[in-house]
Formats: structure tokens, sequence, C-alpha cells
């Protein structure tokens, strides 16, 4: 599994704990808790001095966790399969209405064919499953040159092109 | 109409090279078929029975005779020299290589058109009222804001992945020709109490497995503001629309499974929180929009009825078609001319490529090179002199487009059915196709006067027949084809969904329980009634004695 973020291949200093039965001190360093465990274990997880990530699953409204935004480095959003678009509104969500600034993740079925609607959603970071994905994600992010509508990242749309002043 | 510019036009292109590269992932086996389909449908392309089938949007059904000419084009060198026109005023060709499609996306980008989003869960292409800007009882030209919403909803990066296809349709005028009722927003623009124009937002209505009538969420909403609600509503139906079970991700099954109380608060809680953002158009791109469909310059003409009068009685054919297939423009002197592609010889909607040309050929001598599509599978001259209405007969008559019968008996919409689509239970097309023939005679067409047919092959309704007067749907009974009907439907102003009449009738029989309800309603029909109105007056009780005997 390849870590793509911010146009860069990279390892995953992250371990995903979601699915483990404990988490406690079995593992050490940064990781990544599922809503459940960071709705049971709080305290715990806030006294370790790693970084914290946590995922939600795409039924699961990043509402349940707006006034804990601070304490995450990391917020996964999970596609359970590509079919699956909520996570591309719990993304605007977060960076446009709650403000979140941290790494926005997306994790599951990410096809490169997703990724230019997932970076104008907000994510800037991606587990992509495929080597051939990670090899031509550039292009692909590069397929689509003009917006018409205004997302969560910096590009410009065609309304705001047109009508530029000056 | 609209005509792109240089961003619009960098979209469609890059959107066909990026096609190109899936096309090209597919082949070499890098896409599994699994990965690749909601690729190809979110660009038009399907798998059918025989072929590919690739649907071509004709925005809010506007076509320049330009564009009609490299339709024909297509359907030459990549079909087998036709096309068919659907229910959404799109165009479809059922014989389609997927290799030669990047090339065919490529040409279609070159006349301003694209197949973005013409299948797939996502946005689909915007439907309008065919009679938009020329029609004499318009608020305001509806085109406008379905360009506006064209654009807004072209590769939108929250809603492509919805739990369902999504249609929107917009009507400017109180006679809905749009059928706004049954969509999944209905935009119906009126005047408020000050009296500016605004729109009355209509959400959940649709066809299908469980029809709908759309219910109204807002009585009237300042055009500045649409894409910003209508943002809100696509959230909340992301969010909260179905997805675990395919026949009810619609998002008239939310609306009616929450309520719409429950459904129009949590839209107004989410427009609140967006409604002055971004999303609300500058003026400056309002007026950019609406310049392109400003009214024409028409050089002033007298109106023609006299003349008209005298050809009519001259010549009855084209009085018959005049009286049929001709309807009141806005401004004097000129007509709106309807072109019937529901002849004897060919199935309802479809259209030779020689057609076409001829349709453009038409459009330029006498319409402003304008051409519409309609959602009833026929294509409209929006803007000709009245007095050159006889000529422009005579040429569409010689090319087998002067059929005189919109909206009459066989003015009939039909799906696909058994003989394309791969879900149909039973054929659609041969049923309009020999109702068509029991009604050749045109004095008793006109007799029988105004009633919509819809045949759709299942229950999935893509021929509509919920909404038709009379309605034919499709079913498997046993390996047999067995057709049942509803009577009443109605997709205007006064949308409703037809009640069934009994059990449903052998393919040998159909056509003779349409002539027997027929019958009945001219027995019945009270001086100037039309089919729904006697039909509503009624009930369906002498339907039945009709059609199953008393009991
Ligand atoms: S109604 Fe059924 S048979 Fe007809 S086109 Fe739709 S899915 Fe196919």
């Amino acid at each position: 599994m390849g870590l793509l973020k911010n146009g860069q291949a990279v390892a995953d200093s992250y371990t995903d704990v979601s699915e483990h039965e404990v988490i406690g001190d079995t593992v050490a360093g940064a990781i990544i808790v599922s809503l459940q465990q960071w709705q049971e274990h709080r305290d715990a997880l806030l006294e370790r001095s790693a970084p914290l990530g946590i995922v939600l699953r795409s039924n699961e409204k990043p509402e349940l966790i707006r006034s804990d935004l601070s304490h995450f480095a990391v917020i996964a959003l999970d596609f359970p399969t590509f079919r699956d678009g909520r996570a591309y509104s719990h993304a605007r969500m977060l960076r446009e209405r709650f403000g979140y600034q941290g790494e926005l993740r997306a994790v599951g079925e990410v096809l490169l064919e997703q990724l230019h609607y997932m970076q104008r959603v907000g994510f800037n970071s991606f587990a992509i499953a495929s080597d051939a994905a990670l090899r031509d994600w550039e292009t692909a992010a590069a397929d689509m040159s003009v917006w018409y509508q205004p997302g969560a990242d910096e590009r410009a749309t065609a309304v705001e092109l047109r009508h530029k002043v000056g | 109409m609209y005509q792109y510019d240089e961003f619009d036009s960098r979209l469609v292109k890059e959107r066909a090279e990026q096609f190109r590269r899936q096309v090209q992932r597919r082949l070499n086996g890098e896409l599994t078929e699994d990965q690749f389909k909601p690729l190809r449908l979110m660009n038009g392309l399907y798998l059918q029975l025989h072929a590919y089938m690739l649907r071509v949007n004709v925005p809010y059904g506007v076509l320049s005779s330009r564009q009609m000419r490299k339709l024909a084009d297509i359907a030459r060198r990549y079909d087998r020299g036709y096309g068919h026109f659907t229910t959404r005023q799109n165009i479809q060709y059922n014989w389609i290589q997927l290799e030669q499609v990047p090339d065919l996306l490529n040409e279609l980008a070159d006349v301003e058109m694209h197949a973005i989003q013409s299948s797939g869960n996502c946005i689909r292409n915007v439907t309008s009222d065919q009679y938009a800007g020329v029609a004499a009882d318009e608020i305001e030209d509806p085109r406008i804001w379905c360009e506006i919403i064209r654009q807004w909803s072209t590769l939108h990066p929250e809603f492509s992945y919805l739990p369902r296809k999504f249609k929107i349709a917009v009507t400017g005028s109180p006679n809905d020709r749009a059928a706004v009722q049954v969509h999944d927003i209905g935009l119906r623009m009126h005047r408020n109490a000050a009296g500016e124009p605004g729109f009355e937002v209509i959400v959940g209505g649709g066809q299908g497995r469980t029809p709908h009538i759309g219910k109204t969420i807002r009585e009237w909403l300042e055009p500045e503001h649409l894409l910003s609600y209508l943002e809100a509503i696509l959230r909340v139906y992301n969010l909260d629309g179905r997805r675990d079970n395919m026949f009810k991700a619609r998002i008239k099954i939310l609306v009616h499974q929450i309520g719409t109380d429950k459904f129009r608060q949590l839209v107004e809680a989410e427009w609140a929180a967006i409604r002055d953002s971004e999303l609300q158009l500058p003026q400056a791109e309002i007026d950019r929009i609406a310049a392109h469909f400003a009214p024409r310059d028409y050089p002033q003409r007298n109106d023609a009825g006299d003349l008209l009068a005298e050809q009519a009685s001259q010549n009855a054919a084209f009085g018959a078609w005049l009286k049929a297939n001709v309807a009141e423009h806005k401004t004097p002197g000129y007509a709106i001319a309807n072109i019937s592609l529901k002849s004897l010889t060919a199935p309802p909607g479809d259209i030779t490529a020689e057609q076409m040309d001829v349709a453009a050929d038409l459009a330029d001598e006498y319409s402003y090179g304008e051409i519409r599509v309609n959602h009833r599978q026929n294509l409209v001259l929006p803007d000709v002199a009245q007095e050159q209405l006889f000529e422009l007969w005579e040429k569409l008559a010689a090319n087998g487009l002067g059929t005189a019968n919109i909206g009459h008996v066989s003015d009939i919409i039909a799906c696909p059915g058994l003989d394309y689509c791969s879900l149909a239970n039973a054929r659609s097309i041969p049923i309009a196709q020999e109702i068509n023939a029991r009604f050749q005679e045109m004095d008793r067409v006109h007799e029988i006067g105004k009633v919509s047919i819809n045949v759709s092959g299942c229950m999935n309704a893509c021929g509509h027949h919920h909404v038709g007067n009379i309605g034919i749907l499709g079913v498997d009974k046993k390996g047999k084809e067995f057709y049942q009907f509803t009577l009443g439907g109605s997709s205007g102003r006064d949308a409703a969904l037809g009640e069934r009449t009994g059990r449903g009738f052998p393919a040998a029989e159909a056509v003779d329980a349409v002539e027997n309800i027929l019958n009945t309603y001219v027995e019945l029909r009270a001086a100037d009634e039309d089919f729904l109105e006697t039909y509503r007056r009624v009930g369906m009780q002498p339907f039945q004695e009709a059609l199953y005997g008393t009991a």
C-alpha cells in the first residue's frame, strides 16, 4: 500500500489500529483509531505522546468529532467501495465548515479516477492500492484543468477566471 | 443559444482525452470491467444486449443545425445510419464500438457537445421546456438557468458518486411542458407577490418502480440562490440517501421515508450555512449567460392566420398538420413547428442520418438554424414565419417527417424494450408500432383528439407509462409477454400517476384493448373534453366494464 501525500509517494508513519481489539501499549508511535475507540478510550489516547489519527467510516458523520478536531493530526475517511460517495461531502464539511487543517486522508477503495475529485473536496493524502496508480497519479490529477464549482482547494473556478479583473 | 467559451471547450476536450486513456487502460487490462463500468457510464456508454450504446447529451433539448449535422455524420460513420431521440431530450446510438468512442467524443467536442454524465449515479442532463424562449405563456427563458445548472453539475467533485442517478427539470411556464413534478428536482418558475420571477422547488418526484409526484419544499426561491439551494438538496441526499438497496436509493424514497417536512428542514438548515457562499452567482456571470439567450431580433411580420386558414382548406393534409403540430409563438407572425418522429415506418424517436440532415437544412432555411428535442421524442423548429409553414410542411412531408400527430394517439412514447434492453420483460416498440398502424386514418386520429400513450418494457418505466393518459407496462407472465394498463396519468401542470385497470392482456390483444379504451372515451365524452378530462369526470369503472365486461 502506497501513500501519496502532498504530491509525493511517502512511507506511512501511522499504524492503523482501528481493527485491533485492544490498543493500549501494544503499538508504539503514531496510530489511527476508530471512532468507537476514540469515544471509549479518549483519556488514555490523549495521554499518549505520539501523533493521533482517526478513521471515519462512510456512515460516521464528521459532526461526531467536530469539537475534537484539534486532537487529530490525521483524519482518514473511508471509501468502502469507490461507489460510496459520502466521504466527498464529509471532506468538504471538515475543511470548509469545521476548518480542519490537518492531514485529510482517503482510504479504502481509492482509484486513480477519483483523485481529482478528492483533491477538490479537500483530501491531501491518499492510500492508493495499486502500483500503476502510484505511477500514473500525476497525469490523472492533471487530466482536467477546468472546474465549474467552488471546492475546498485553491483552484479558481471557470466563473472566477471569466470575470477576473485586470 | 449558448456558445462555449475557452473554458467550456477546454473541459470537453480534456474529458475526451481522459476517456481515451481510460479506454486504453481497460483494453490493456489495467482496469477490470467492474472498475471501468462507472467511468464509461459517466461518459454515457452502456453495454446493451448486442453492442455498446452511447447516449449523447442534448443540453435542455437545444441543438444547432451544425450540431444536428454532426449527429448525422456520427450516425453514418460510427453507427448504422440512424440515431434515437430519448424521453430525456438526448440522442442514443445503439451500435457503437468501444475502441472508437474516444474519437467520437472528440468530434462531439468540436461542435460543443458531450456525453458527460448522461448515465451513472450522478446529476444527469438537465431537461426543460422544448418551447423555451419562444412560448407565448412563458415567464422567463428557463434555458439561462438550465445552462447555469449544466455547468454547475458537470464534473461536480462532491456529487459524482451519489446513491443513484439524479434528474433535474426546469420550466419557465405555468403550462409545464417539462414534467417537473416527476423529476428528482423540478423547478417551476413563477412570480411572487411582488411580481419577481423565482422558482418553486419540487423534490422527490420520479417514475420507475415506486412512482411519486414531487413535493414542494419551497414555494419561491430567488434565482440568484439557485445553486446554493440545489447544493444543499444534493448534500442532504448524498449523505442520507439509501445506499444499501439500489431500488430504494432515489431521493424520492428518502423524501417519502423521512417526510417532506423533515426533508425540508434538513435542506433549509444546510442552505443557511452556504447560501451566501461563492455559489451565489455574480450578476456578471448571469448576464453573460443570459446574453446568449437574448430574444431574437425578429423581422416584423403580420399575423398570417387568414392565409393559413385558406391553405388548410385547400389541402386537408396540411390542415391536419397545422392543427396538430403547430404551436403558438410569442411573436406575431411566427409559429412553432413540431416534427413528429412517430411515423409508421420507424420506432418512436428513431431518425435516419438523412432525416437529421433534412431537419438541419430546414432549420437553416426556416428557423434561424435552431432545433429542439422534446421529451416525447419529437423535434421542434421553434422560429418559423407563419407564411412559410406551408412550404416547410411540403418539404418535411417529402422526407417522411410530416406526420400530423403531435399529442395524438399515435404520438406514442416507447422505451427500447426487449428489442434492445437487457432488463426488459416485453417488447415496447412493436406495440407502439401496432397502435400506430391501427390509427392511420387521420380523421379518426383527430376525432379522438389529444391523448398520450406511453409504453414501458418493464417496471423501470423508461417509457414513462405511469404518466401516460394511457400507460402500457410490459410484464412477464410465465415466459409470455403481457401488458398491463393504467389510465389517467399526466406529466403536465396537473401531474398524476395512472391507475391500474386490472389484469393484463397478452400481446395479441393489447392493441384491441387500446382501441376499446379510446372508443369508451369517445362515447362518454362531453363537448370538448379530452381523454384526461373525461377520465377524471367518469372515473375508472366504465373503462373496466369495457375491458373486462360487467362482473
Ligand atoms: S423500461 Fe425496462 S425495458 Fe424499457 S428501457 Fe427501461 S429498463 Fe429497459
